[in-house]
């Protein structure tokens, strides 16, 4: 942080007090502050205001009896009770949500990086269109969710998905493959899905890592006869182990709340059903509020175990 | 041959036949699209991998339909093409408006809880959209606010301002203090060093900003869901193209026009300002 570097001294505005003359430093440190809060107000206030709030309401809602239908009845601070969390841990499905959650979680994070490593990989040196290579390999993460997973849902339909016609004609498969509906493919399917949606913010991360990489410490183990895979064992990839853990806990995180993915392409069925996909099923198609909300702090508190637990193990690294 | 030799030769080979594979599995999926859109139904039906379009089978009768009002036996997407542009472009310009001092107090200013403020945002960013959602959907249902697309930007402008103010904190760092100390020499207040000094340099991130921020409103899709779905006239291009695909047997061919539709303002956008938005989505990637 710039400013709070010792050089920066001369500032009028963060002039240490001279202990001959106090009162005017102090009133300008003062003033300071003062501008530091306002500036910083409204970003506070929209983000206590539309999240903050609504955190700890998930909470309070997770102890109460509510439905969609008596949510007009109901106070902030009802009656409590312990009926909600007792009914999500208990409904059919629960452990399975969670497992597959994990499962798509671990599996999407894994794969993201690991592309995102070998794009990065490639595209480090400069190769005529380059540019554009590197620009085509963002396609994925910025377009649009509900258009993505429709183009896959198109290519890989059993009557007139593209996959399926090649597979059949090329590749000899007997008959077309449902990928998405059946329970063998769907969940491996959805992985491979999100690993080549998000292996882009991985790239992005990467590919920044390694151009900030000394080229003379590959140099140097060139000279002393180190072959390309050793260098990047034995070189690029102990500088780039810190950002890769970064990475593990970001896309976890991202790839545990995710929603729109596995509703979009399969609406959670066929075992795909992830815990914030159930969610929803509870808000919306039960009207339940109280499960609903009970369900999400569940995830909630999961995640941060999981968090935590991850933390503990490579916790160094990602500092 | 060494084995210096036979990997650098072989890495060679594998590294241009990665870039071919990688460039095949992100753009195919557009050009897909994109072909599929033009085609007729009966035409994919006849004849599912084939990978041009046959000058005489080429259609934009797919259009037309995506395109019409709903009145007209169309699918009225035009409304929700000026619906998406109204949230996006409120969205962009409001987050803009609360992040820009935001992040410009956590860059330069020494204020109570400052330290505090970066963990916060990383909280916020993390947490569970979903769980953020419920309580959401009870006031909006309440305050009567669902349905509205004010209530839509409220919550997009949350959603977007703490990348916004962590992105555009970055870049202010960057620029050199003595440049505002010397327009405090010159007289200029805390307010007029920033709109004189301190935004004109910091315009390339705060366009990489703007960018984000608009990708991330037209994007959206589960909020749209849960706040609009009784409303179709205040469908956003995502939710109006999701409902379609539920809908009674609409043509895929009509969906990929509509995910066309859907995707192409991001995509233009995207390739004019490739390089701004990289670099500006990468800066501060090492603080992590």
């Amino acid at each position: 942080m710039t400013t709070t570097t010792p050089g920066t001294g001369r500032s009028p505005t963060r002039e240490r007090p001279a202990p001959a003359r106090r009162r005017r430093p102090l009133t300008l440190r003062r003033r300071e502050s003062r501008a530091g809060l306002a500036l910083v107000a409204p970003t506070l206030l929209v983000t206590i205001a539309v999240i903050g709030i609504p955190i700890v309401w998930t909470v309070v809602l997770a102890f109460q009896r509510v439905r969609l239908a008596t949510l007009r009845k109901t106070g902030l601070f009802g009656e409590f009770t312990m009926d909600n969390v007792d009914r999500v841990l208990h409904t059919p499905g629960f452990a399975t949500t969670l497992w597959t959650t994990l499962v798509y979680s671990i599996g999407g994070t894994l794969g993201s990086i690991l592309l995102g490593l070998v794009a990065a990989l490639v595209v480090r040196r400069p190769f005529r269109g380059r540019t554009l290579v590197r620009a085509s390999m963002l396609l994925p993460y910025v377009a649009p969710v509900v258009a993505v997973t429709f183009v896959w849902q198109v290519m890989l339909d059993p009557q007139l998905g593209i996959v399926n016609d090649w597979g059949q004609r090329l590749l000899g498969w007997d008959a077309p493959v449902p990928f998405l509906s059946q329970e063998s493919t769907a969940l491996a399917t959805v992985i491979v899905f999100e690993a080549w949606r998000y292996f882009p913010f991985a790239f992005l991360f990467l590919l920044a890592r390694l151009q900030a990489a000394p080229g003379e410490l590959e140099e140097a183990a060139r000279v002393d006869g180190a072959t390309p895979t050793q260098r990047f064992r034995h070189i690029l990839l102990p500088q780039l182990l810190p950002v890769i853990a970064l990475l593990g806990v970001l896309r976890f995180i991202m790839t545990f709340n995710k929603f729109d993915d596995v509703y979009l392409l399969t609406g959670g069925s066929a075992g795909t059903e992830v815990v914030s996909v159930r969610v929803y099923e509870f808000l919306t198609a039960r009207t339940d509020i109280g499960a609903a909300a009970a369900q999400a702090v569940v995830l909630a508190v999961v995640l941060i175990v999981f968090v935590l637990i991850y933390l503990r193990f490579f916790g160094r690294r990602v500092d | 041959m060494d084995r210096d030799m036979v990997e650098t030769v072989s890495l060679r080979w594998l590294r241009r036949l990665v870039v071919a594979a990688f460039l095949v599995i992100t753009v195919f999926p557009f050009y897909y699209m994109l072909m599929l859109s033009v085609r007729p139904i009966e035409r994919l039906l006849l004849d599912p991998g084939s990978l041009v379009v046959g000058f005489g089978e080429l259609t934009v009768a797919t259009y037309a339909e995506v395109l019409r009002a709903a009145d007209d036996g169309g699918q009225g997407f035009l409304t929700f093409i000026r619906n998406s542009g109204l949230v996006a472009v409120a969205a962009t310009v409001l987050t803009l408006v609360v992040a820009i001092p935001g992040a410009y107090a956590v860059a330069r200013l020494r204020f109570f809880g400052r330290r505090q403020v970066d963990f916060l945002f990383l909280a916020v960013y993390l947490f569970p959209s979903i769980v953020i959602a419920i309580p959401l959907f009870v006031v909006f249902t309440r305050a009567g606010l669902r349905g509205s697309l004010f209530g839509l930007v409220l919550v997009y402008i949350s959603q977007t301002l703490p990348v916004s103010v962590y992105m555009l904190k970055n870049y202010f760092d960057t620029i050199p203090v003595s440049l505002e100390e010397s327009a405090a020499i010159d007289g200029a207040g805390r307010l007029g060093i920033i709109r004189r000094v301190s935004l004109p340099l910091a315009m390339p991130s705060i366009m990489a900003v703007a960018l984000y921020d608009f990708m991330i409103a037209w994007n959206e899709f589960l909020f749209a869901l849960l706040f609009l779905v009784d409303k179709p006239d205040r469908w956003t291009v995502s939710l109006g193209l999701s409902l379609l695909a539920d809908g009674v047997e609409v043509p895929k061919t009509v969906l990929m026009a509509g995910s066309v539709v859907l995707t192409l303002p991001i995509v233009i956008l995207f390739f004019a300002s490739e390089r701004l938005l990289t670099e500006g989505l990468t800066s501060g990637a090492e603080k992590g």
